[in-house]
Order: structure tokens, then sequence, then C-alpha cells
């Protein structure tokens, strides 16, 4: 019987990257994720891990490449500033096809914002975020269960892809406490042939993104476009619910998905045929799930926590012959299910 | 021809150290990382660190150092360099990362990483190349750039009340206690060529003792830049960054000061 517990979002991330293996975390105190970055201070350390809370979020991502070098499964956590901050590195990671889990707690934005949660990283985290071509897997879990989950899920995809991979949340999510359910240790880590660990024995071994000459660095990036084309057919992830019969459909991740599910189920007594449609994976983006629902002519109201970010996913995946409604809030404000119910009575 | 290497000559005098594969440097004639580089493989060659060294590039001339020891690599991005070698170490202990920075890259860009990972006192080789401009990019103004000295960014010269003033990395490192080794060397004639050596020597044998950081500062040519002839450009730093960047010992942790006791020269 697996065992149930009461566990805070931010934590569940902490723990889901222990259960997964997770031998080095590095990170810079920013809300709202420090405790996080609190709780690996304690737990790694006595597990005999590393744990380091560095200078900048800056320092931070660059050590968690000179340790995923190395072939240890590590992670940073931050929110958006942050986040920002971090883009050099992980475009280094993409180049230098170095695995590692980076997990966004979003707060609002541009600038200082606020410490609230928000959803107006979306842009950077499903567009490579940084300098050059480059996509990262980007998960997008909607309860404190999946955050374990999903960032169990990251390490596994990060060293699958040899790519770091995003856990995108939002503020409101990591202070969210729910009842979840604890997983089981990972209990073989994937050997790493790559990994710059001492070269006893073996050729010397090189990580790096520099390639000098103009013939072999298109073939370089070749491989890498191949690598995300491969991720777009296979690793496309979210949950439908409700959509056999929904002539509208919402589509919503994180905490504005949970919002969206009680609109809907408010909405179904009011006998309006509404369905949701929740991305898990918002890179790969479910663009053809969302194509087959405009196929059948539904209409679409998309829910965020950002000016309409996600919106234009949508509208690539759909078209322009379906209605497509935006409610949303942004500046740190939660998304209402009211808001998304007024917007359901609207529509039908 | 014959492709037989200097190494394989059975008369040779002097020997390209047994870690560096044979192959051309992309250094400018007159450059000083070449003496460099070459020092640190010697080192890395008499403590036989083929099997634990990684060297970590680091954006600047120095970036492919890599491409110049056979031992495991990597790349840090400019200025991270002591970041990337922190985690190295903190994850593989057994390991010994090092990385060669330029000047624009320690003492711009990256001087919140060195100085943290300096004060951390971890335990990594830093070999810090101060040619007093940003050598790659084509000499513009560097931290290090001396008081008057014309660069492509201050073509009528450094200019205090514009451009501040040169900063001492050494000096200002020697004040953490972090830090095992912290030592300011020359390249400009053989003797000062032979302190380098020993000072590297000591700076990777602190860190393996786990006494903490080994750093020295190197002062190198960059006749490109400077504009001088390769054949006056150590006598360049004699005349103009000595007076700024004095040699010498600016930390000596006294387990330290027992470990030179090995180091030959």
């Amino acid at each position: 019987m697996s065992e149930r517990t009461l566990m805070g979002g931010n934590i569940a991330i902490a723990e889901g990257a222990i259960l997964a293996g997770c031998g080095a975390y590095f990170g810079y105190p920013i809300t709202p994720q420090n405790d996080l970055l609190e709780h690996m201070s304690v737990r790694l350390p006595a597990m005999g891990r590393v744990f380091l809370q560095t200078e900048s979020e800056l320092a931070a991502i660059n050590m968690v490449y000179g340790a995923a070098a190395t072939g240890v499964r590590c992670m940073t956590s931050t929110s958006s500033p942050g986040f920002s901050l971090q883009q050099e590195g992980i475009s280094y990671m993409a180049g230098a096809e170095v695995p590692c889990v980076v997990a966004n707690i979003m707060r609002a934005g541009p600038g200082l914002g606020n410490i609230g949660g928000a959803q107006g990283d979306y842009m950077q985290c499903t567009r490579g975020g940084g300098h050059g071509d480059y996509y990262l897997i980007t998960l997008a879990p909607a309860s404190v269960q999946e955050m374990m989950d999903l960032t169990m899920l990251a390490f596994e995809l990060a060293d699958k892809y040899r790519n770091p991979t995003l856990v995108m949340a939002d503020g409101f999510l990591g202070q969210s406490v729910e009842s979840i359910v604890m997983r089981e240790p990972v209990k073989s880590l994937p050997p790493k042939d790559w990994a710059i660990d001492g070269a006893r024995g073996r050729d010397r071994r090189l990580i790096n993104s520099f390639e000098m000459n103009p013939i072999d660095h298109p073939k370089r990036i070749r491989l890498l476009l191949e690598k995300y084309e491969r991720m777009r057919l296979e690793e496309v992830r979210y949950e439908g619910m409700l959509l056999d019969d929904a002539e509208i459909v919402i589509v919503a991740y994180g905490s504005a998905a949970r919002a969206a599910m009680t609109a809907m189920n408010r909405a179904r007594k009011n006998n309006f045929k509404v369905g949701l449609l929740r991305p898990i994976t918002v890179f790969p983006f479910p663009s053809q799930v969302l194509s087959d629902l405009a196929e059948k002519g539904s209409k679409f109201i998309v829910a965020e926590m950002s000016s309409g970010q996600m919106l234009e996913d949508v509208r690539i995946s759909v078209g322009n012959q379906n209605e497509i409604k935006l409610v949303n809030t942004y500046g740190g404000v939660p998304l209402t299910p009211d808001m998304i119910f007024e917007a359901i009575d609207l529509m039908s | 021809m014959s492709n037989r290497g200097i190494n394989d000559m059975d008369n040779a005098i002097f020997r390209r150290p047994d870690i560096m594969p044979d192959r051309a440097t992309h250094f400018c004639p007159g450059c000083g990382h070449g003496i460099t580089q070459r020092l640190i493989g010697e080192v890395l060659d008499d403590l036989r660190l083929r099997d634990k060294a990684i060297c970590v590039g680091s954006i600047g001339c120095t970036v492919t150092s890599y491409l110049y020891y056979d031992v495991d690599g990597t790349e840090a991005p400019h200025g991270r360099a002591p970041a990337v070698a922190t985690a190295i170490k903190r994850c593989h202990p057994d390991l010994h990362p090092f990385a060669i920075q330029g000047d624009g890259d320690l003492a711009s860009i990256g001087m919140a990483e060195i100085v943290h990972a300096a004060a951390r006192g971890e335990n990594i080789t830093i070999i810090f190349a101060n040619n007093a401009n940003y050598g790659m990019t084509g000499g513009q103004l560097a931290p290090t750039t001396l008081v008057g000295m014309y660069t492509s960014s201050t073509i009528a010269g450094r200019k205090e009340d514009r451009h501040g003033f040169p900063i001492r990395v050494s000096e200002m490192l020697a004040t953490l206690d972090g830090p095992a080794y912290i030592s300011r060397v020359s390249l400009h004639n053989p003797a000062n060529v032979r302190k380098a050596r020993k000072a590297i020597e000591i700076a990777f044998r602190a860190p393996l003792e786990g006494l903490g950081m080994g750093f020295v500062e190197v002062l190198s040519m960059c006749p490109i830049n400077w504009k001088v002839e390769p054949v006056n450009a150590p006598q360049w730093i004699v005349d103009n960054m000595i007076p700024q960047y004095p040699l010498g010992e600016f930390k000596c942790k006294p387990e330290v000061e027992e470990l030179k006791k090995a180091v030959r020269g």
C-alpha cells in the first residue's frame, strides 16, 4: 500500500527529485520557492548528496551544468526573474546536450512585478528561452501530486534526451498543500557513457557547445532539431475531461486548470456541454488533439494567468474557423472559477 | 617528411608534456597563453593528473584550452568557470577541475563567481591570465587595463575620471579566508617563467590536498592588441604591468608552505 501524506507543492518537487535520484541541488533564494531550497538544504546533505546555496541564479545554473556534465542527476529551482537570469546557462546545456531539471515556480512580471503566482513565463519556457535554436520539454503540473510525479518524470526525460527539462508551475501551486500518494524511489539510474568523470583507462571526453566550423555547426544543430522533433512525436502529454460531447472546450494548465475544472463541473450541472483539455506538456504542445476538436466544431476558452501566451499555441493549433475566447488574469492575481463560468455562460 | 613528433626523438632535450597532444595552438604570435598552457601541462604530467583533471574552458582566448590537454574537458559560459568547477569538485571530490580564465572573463563578467568560489574555499585551481585587455574580441578596455593604456574602446587611453581604475584581483582575493594560495607571476623572461611554473604547481597541489583554492595570476603578453612587436612585449610587461601589478605571493596558508618543499625549481 502506498502511503498518503500531506505535502506542499514546492516540497513535493524536492521530494520527487530525491526519489528520482537527484544527487545535487544548487539554488538561490527567491520567493515563492524558498521552501524548496530550504527543504533541500536539510534533506540532501543528510543523504550524503550535494546541496549548495549559490551566490546567484547564474552561479546556480552553471553549477548545475558542471554537476550534470559529470553524470550526476541534478537540479535547480527558481522563480521568474531568476529563471530569466538562467537562460544563458540553459542554452549552453541544450547546446552541449547536458541533462538537468529546472523548476520554475512562476511569479508575476515583467520586471520585479510581485510574488503572486502567474503564468507569464509560458513563452520563455516553451520557446527555448535563451539564445539559439533549442527547445525544452516543459511539464506543467496542476496538483501537488503532479509536482512530485512530473518532477520524477522530468529527470527521466532529461536523461532520455540529454536535454534540460523544465517543471513549470506557478506560485499558487508551489504554496498549495494537498494530500498525495508517496512514490517509490527510482532503483537504478541510466548509465552515462558521455559524462566527464575522469579519463581513467579511456579516451578523454569533451562536453561543449563551441563549433567554429560553419559546416560542422549546422550538422550539430540538425541533430538537436531531430531530437526536438522526436519529443514532439513521442512526449506530448495532456488530460482530456468530458471532451466527447463538448461544445465548449476550456484549455488551461497549472492552477488555471484547477479553476477551470470547478467551472466545468458547475457548467455541466447547468447542462452546458463543456470539457477541459489540460496540457501536461506545454512543450511539446498537444496541438493535434486541439486540431481534432476544432474539426468537430468546438468553441474554445483559453484560461490562463498571463496576457494570453498559451492562447497563441491554441490559435496555431485550432486555426481561425472556431471561436476562441481568452479568460485571463495577470499581475499575480489568481484565476477564479467564476470568471471562467461567466465566459462559458456568455459563449453558450 | 618524418611523421615523428619531437617527443619520439631519442636525442630531444626539450619535450612536449605527454598530456599535451601534438597540435598547433590557435594563439597569436607572441601571445603568453601558449606558455601558460605548457606550464600547466608540465604540472599535469608531474602530478599524474591525466585521470583526475577536468579542464574547464572559459570564454575568451582560453575558451578552447581543453583542446591542448588529453584530459576530460568542458566549456563554461563567460565568467562562470569557477561555478562549473565548483560543482564538478563537489559532486566528484576525486576529480580535479581547473580553468584558465582571462581578465575580462574573471575580473569583469565573472567577478562574482571567482570571489564566491574563493570565499567558499573550493578545492579548485584557477589560473588567471592577465593581459590588461579583452584579447579575443579585439582589445577593448578590461577591468585590468592600465591607466593611460590605449584600447579599441579607449582610443585616447584609459582615463581615471571616465573609466575608473584597474583592479588588482590577487590582492583583493587575498583578503578572503578561503583560498589556500594566491600568487602573481609574469612570463616576461625565462627566470620568471620558471617561477610561474612553480606557482602553478603549488596552485594544483594545495586544492588537491583539500586546503582551498589555488590561484595564480599570470601577467601575459598580448602584442597584437598592445600594438607592440612580439619581441618587445615581454619588456612591455616589465615597464607597464609590473608597476601596477607587483609580483609575489599574496596568500599562502601555513600548510601550503609545507607543500612547497616538495616543489622543484
